[in-house]
């Protein structure tokens, strides 16, 4: 069932066909993707749609029961799952967690635990961190082992929304400095969207995939995550087309860094007003109404 | 005053203390007491097969441990019925074998007090060679599974992610426990090896700060419970193996006095929550 690919070139990791079957149900079926170096796919769906299932079996953490999965000789996986918890009677600080699977430079750890802007809890123990903080030491430990493939299930649960970005621009710089693949999942489907290069909608199979911009658009998409989703893609690309630096700059999505937001240099708030006419205009004027409706009923 | 098995005893019993402490940790980081229980309690069974087989007595326990803990790791993986319920059926159903077959054994008598309780105050020379050189090679075993067996603690997917082959470490921990119980069953007794394994290992989480001084206070401590447990029976004309029980459990309660606030993490997080 499991092969290894000796070819620099070939993907680091790549599902055909894969299938997983747990008391007598298929959690998943016909799940085909890959990841390269410097590439970062995402995977999306509904709760129970086999995503964590899809990034387990890739990494070798679940077998597949029908299909093949080919992964590179020796990959060096960080893994972040999406649930750990962490019995109180062990004492583990921050800094013990970093070296949990393997040993690391002083250096390194404390670059990761600064790159996550937690190394000022470096002596806490983990058990008294929030649940934001305890994801960004997760994700610390993930990226301080320099891995190939970067496995990020749900990686920033709990984190507020402006921390939320901040570490999904640290995911991409992480990708973009150290050029290892990155298989993401997430629930955050407008953040998320802005960081990835291919999206996987997942629902038990592969619905749609491609860029973020054609997974969106597509029917199988809106099928799955309802007009409400739909809708929320022009929050997407309200908040994507441009980033707010730390110094107050913005960046806009050409890369152009201009000093306030300005309806003419790549951004502009009336776009979100039209931006899925074309598929789904009766929807959307529809769900309007119903929400003006619901909204003037709570006044009442 | 020091008599030679009172100076027997002592040295088994600090051995045994300073092997269990690491294995101890485990249990409880773990939440697998109720298995220490459950391979502990299958050493009566050993006991009988050993007396109608005639065979080797620590290895005849160890066998049946390690068998009981095979199935147990069998049996949850088939997921039909809850570990707990698992672990109370094999712990009492192998327990109860035992006894019957000891029964049906009308040629032999033996002194079930001794293998419940332990009888300390009897170990032989070779009983002390046995716990020293069986917890050399626990405990050199621990160090090497070190790393994967934390790991798998804190998340087997990850470990298994990241390379480090949880199962295997688990199956080895399994067959460490065993082999301890074998060892411990003749010094403390089947009913105590639960307490001697979980007690020190909780006294020592209020003062550790990573898991391996944890694990060093979990044998000092049992060494030290195993120290004045022997005294105290000695002073008082207690049963030996209740004794160091009781001394383990003074050590613990005394970890739950209110001085020394949890080390510098606490103090930390303090800190931060003031600012």
């Amino acid at each position: 069932m499991l092969s290894y690919a000796k070819n620099e070139t070939e993907p680091l990791v790549s599902l055909s066909n894969v299938g997983v079957r747990r008391n007598g149900r298929w959690l998943v079926r016909g799940v085909d993707f890959s990841v390269s170096r410097g590439e970062i796919v995402t995977l999306i769906g509904p709760n129970g749609s086999g995503k964590s299932t899809s990034a387990k079996a890739a990494i070798g953490v679940v077998k597949p029961d029908e299909g093949e999965v080919r992964r590179i000789a020796s990959l060096k996986v960080g893994y972040v799952p999406q649930k750990l918890a962490v019995d109180w009677t062990l004492p583990l600080s921050v800094r013990r967690l970093m070296t949990l699977t393997g040993p690391l430079p002083e250096a390194e750890l404390m670059a990761a635990l600064e790159a996550t802007g937690i190394a000022h809890l470096a002596k806490a123990e983990v058990q008294h961190l929030s649940g934001g903080e305890f994801q960004r030491a997760l994700l610390a430990r993930a990226i301080a082992r320099k891995p190939d493939l970067l496995v990020l299930d749900e990686p920033v649960q709990g984190v507020d929304f402006s921390g939320e970005i901040a570490l999904y621009d640290l995911i991409k710089s992480i990708r973009n400095t150290s050029g290892c693949g990155i298989l993401l999942i997430s629930h955050d489907l407008h953040v998320v969207m802005a960081a990835t290069d291919t999206v996987i909608c997942l629902n038990g199979h592969v619905c749609c995939r491609g860029t973020p911009h054609s997974v969106t658009q597509s029917a199988e998409y809106v099928r799955l995550f309802g007009t409400r989703a739909a809708k929320s893609l022009a929050v997407y690309s309200h908040h994507h087309d441009h980033t707010h630096l730390p110094d107050g700059r913005v960046q806009h999505e050409d890369g152009s860094i201009t000093d306030h937001c300005h309806a003419d240099d790549g951004h502009h708030h009336g776009h979100d007003h039209d931006h899925d006419h074309d598929h789904d205009h009766g929807h959307h004027a529809h769900d309007r109404l119903a929400d003006a409706k619901a909204e003037g009923e709570r006044h009442a | 005053m020091l008599d030679d098995f009172f100076l027997r005893a002592l040295l088994a019993g600090v051995g045994l203390a300073l092997t269990i402490g690491p294995l101890g940790c485990f249990i409880i980081w773990r939440r697998m007491a109720y298995f220490g229980d459950t391979i502990s309690h299958s050493a009566l069974l050993g006991v009988a097969l050993s007396l109608l087989l005639q065979v080797n007595l620590t290895l005849s326990v160890f066998a049946v441990a390690a068998l009981v803990s095979i199935l147990l790791l069998f049996l949850q993986r088939r997921q039909a019925l809850s570990a707990d319920a698992l672990l109370g059926i094999l712990s009492h159903a192998t327990l109860a074998i035992g006894l019957v077959m000891v029964a049906f054994m009308s040629w032999v008598r033996i002194d079930l007090i001794a293998f419940l309780f332990g009888d300390i105050l009897a170990v032989s020379p070779s009983d002390i060679a046995l716990v020293w050189g069986g917890g050399i090679v626990v405990l050199a075993a621990i160090a090497w599974l070190w790393r994967p067996l934390l790991a798998a603690t804190v998340n087997p997917e990850l470990a298994e992610a990241e390379g480090l082959r949880p199962e295997r470490a688990k199956l080895c921990f399994m067959l460490l426990m065993a082999a301890v119980i074998a060892i411990a069953m003749k010094i403390v007794g089947i009913l105590l090896i639960t307490a001697l394994l979980i007690i020190p290992a909780a006294a020592a989480r209020r003062f550790a700060v990573t898991p391996e001084a944890m694990a060093v206070l979990a044998s000092l401590i049992g060494a030290a419970a195993v120290v004045g447990g022997l005294f105290g029976s000695l002073r008082y004309d207690t049963p030996s193996g209740p004794s160091i029980v009781v001394a383990a459990l003074a050590l613990f309660i005394v970890s739950l006095l209110p001085f020394k606030r949890r080390g510098p993490a606490l103090a930390d997080q303090q800190e931060r929550n003031v600012s």
